[in-house]
């Protein structure tokens, strides 16, 4: 088993294949319906035993870097429109990459308004393992 | 209060449970409930009779969870009746214990579920404990265990099994899970003992000596803070010579008897390794004789690559390379191995590339540490050398 990392991005890679208004543009209704999906999938993936985390993040937030000895933090922020923001992500523990590719494809059907699928792009990321412990 | 031993007693339980008509996921069930009961009460309150309780225990967990089915049991006159106050005096079979790790690693269940299933059933960790071991939520490890059960519920629990499933899974723990509070290497280790302790069968010993062998040198093969140190550069004063020694008797008695198998081949390996003094003293060519025997019993990639290293200690770096030739390029360590093949042959740029590259690819944070620094290593020297 190998943990993945599927990263939901609010902007940043590969152009969208569904155009769709921001959800503040959707009814009640359809953003309840996203949300339960949400937690539904999480479920199912719990009773498959895969499930490890989940988080959203909030869009705001800002760069931080080292500003020198003895001086603050340099921020730079807010994020800027035409880069990449991550949303939050999805932890699973699963047997093979083709698993986490089939997880990530089922995560990205969301739906969105009208219910229809939102089939956003996901990031896919490997964890690093444990070192074996036979090495010859 | 003793954990281990409480551990131990844990299968045999189990196996109690179904001798008595109950099936193997509600028993395996009412013996963790009763494993969690004993781990919260015996440390203030130990009994005098520790098998016996546990029985009792599980038993009634059982009677209570089927309370329902009972009456339906009952016509069909498989289920005892609960049985009498005082020491339960039902002999342990031994066959059950192993008729269990067969369950357990039955072909019909995924690695991951076959694992947390025998380290639940048979080596009765918590499902907290497994969770923990693996990184998991609790829950989703729960689930997991419950799946796997349902996938062998079908399964008859006297029906013939296959020990390299088992062997199988036994390495996979040792090998490969992370460690909390339990230390899985040590948890393979004593699920091997206890399979060896009920067949003859030589690749349990092989097995067994394979993982004493390896057990030997894990003090030295991390520094305290997670650093990967090679065999060539490990402290061989913190090997552990008692278990060396055990690891070796048993491989031997194995051989002797001469049916060998990948793990007593795998074993013979890492004795000569656990044999030498210094790396200098290392019998390569043995080594890469064993490799050649190991490839007729498992002829995989991984074992051509290692081969490949042992070739290039014996008959020197251009002659590994020459094997490496032959190895599957998409194996994990490759790069690693022909970057260090290439160092060893002096083409000292080329190998920086790789272990460069290398360190790229590797799978885990140790490895990809100790890869980069070679890279800087060599960069460092032919910088050095270009400046001379």
């Amino acid at each position: 088993m190998a943990k993945y990392l599927l990263l939901k991005h609010y902007r940043g890679g590969p152009a969208p294949v569904v155009d769709h208004a921001p959800m503040e543009q959707w009814t009640p209704g359809e953003v309840d319906a996203h949300v339960q999906w949400m937690r539904d999938f999480a479920t199912r993936l719990e009773q498959t035993g895969e499930f490890v985390e989940h988080q959203a993040l909030s869009p705001e937030g800002t760069f931080v870097r080292h500003g020198g000895e003895g001086r603050p933090p340099v921020t730079d922020g807010p994020f800027a429109e035409t880069k990449d923001l991550i949303a939050g992500w999805l932890v699973i523990d699963v047997e093979s990459y083709e698993r986490a590719v089939e997880v990530a494809g089922e995560y990205s059907a969301a739906p969105g308004p009208g219910g229809t699928p939102l089939c956003e792009w996901l990031e896919v990321r490997p964890f690093y393992g444990s070192a074996p412990a036979v090495a010859e | 209060m003793n954990e281990a031993l409480l551990r131990d007693l844990i299968p045999a339980v189990t196996g109690v449970l179904v001798r008595r008509g109950a099936d193997f996921a509600t028993a395996e069930d009412a013996v963790q409930e009763a494993l969690l009961r004993a781990l919260a009460t015996w440390p203030t309150d130990p009994p005098a009779d520790p098998k016996g309780w546990l029985i009792t225990a599980a038993w009634r967990k059982f009677l209570d969870a089927t309370r329902a089915e009972r009456s339906r049991l009952a016509r069909e006159a498989r289920v005892a009746a609960e049985p009498p106050p005082g020491p339960v005096d039902e002999p342990a079979d031994p066959a059950d214990t192993l008729q269990l790790y067969f369950l357990c690693a039955h072909p019909s269940l995924t690695p991951a579920s076959a694992i947390a299933l025998t380290l639940r059933a048979v080596g009765g960790l918590t499902t907290r404990q497994i969770a923990e071991a693996y990184l998991v939520p609790e829950a989703t490890m729960a689930q997991r265990i419950s799946r796997a059960k349902r996938t062998v519920a079908d399964v008859r629990f006297d029906a013939p099994g296959d020990l390299a499933t088992v062997l199988r899974v036994l390495y996979l723990i040792f090998n490969e899970g992370y460690s909390g509070e339990v230390d899985l290497a040590e948890e393979a280790i004593r699920l091997t003992r206890q399979v060896r302790s009920m067949t003859a069968d030589e690749e349990v010993s092989g097995l067994l000596a394979l993982m004493l062998l390896h057990h030997a040198r894990r003090a030295a093969r991390q520094t305290p803070d997670g650093t990967l140190v090679p065999l060539a550069e490990q402290e061989r004063s913190r090997w552990d010579t008692t278990l060396i020694a055990e690891g070796v008797t048993i491989l031997q008695a194995a051989l002797a008897r001469d049916r060998l198998g990948e793990y007593q081949a795998q074993a013979a390996i890492a004795a000569l390794h656990a044999d030498a003094q210094t790396v200098s003293e290392t019998d390569w060519v043995q080594i890469v004789e064993w490799y050649d025997e190991l490839i007729g019993f498992a002829d995989t990639p991984v074992v051509r690559l290692n081969r490949a290293v042992a070739v290039g200690e014996a008959d020197g770096a251009p002659a590994g390379l020459a094997a490496l030739e032959q190895v599957d390029r998409a194996v994990p360590r490759y790069l690693a191995v022909e970057a260090y093949l290439r160092e060893r042959a002096g083409e000292l740029e080329l190998a920086a590339r790789l272990y460069g590259d290398a360190a790229r690819a590797a799978t885990n944070l140790a490895e990809r540490d100790h890869l980069t620094r070679r890279a800087a290593r060599l960069n460092e020297a032919v910088r050095g050398g270009s400046r001379g």
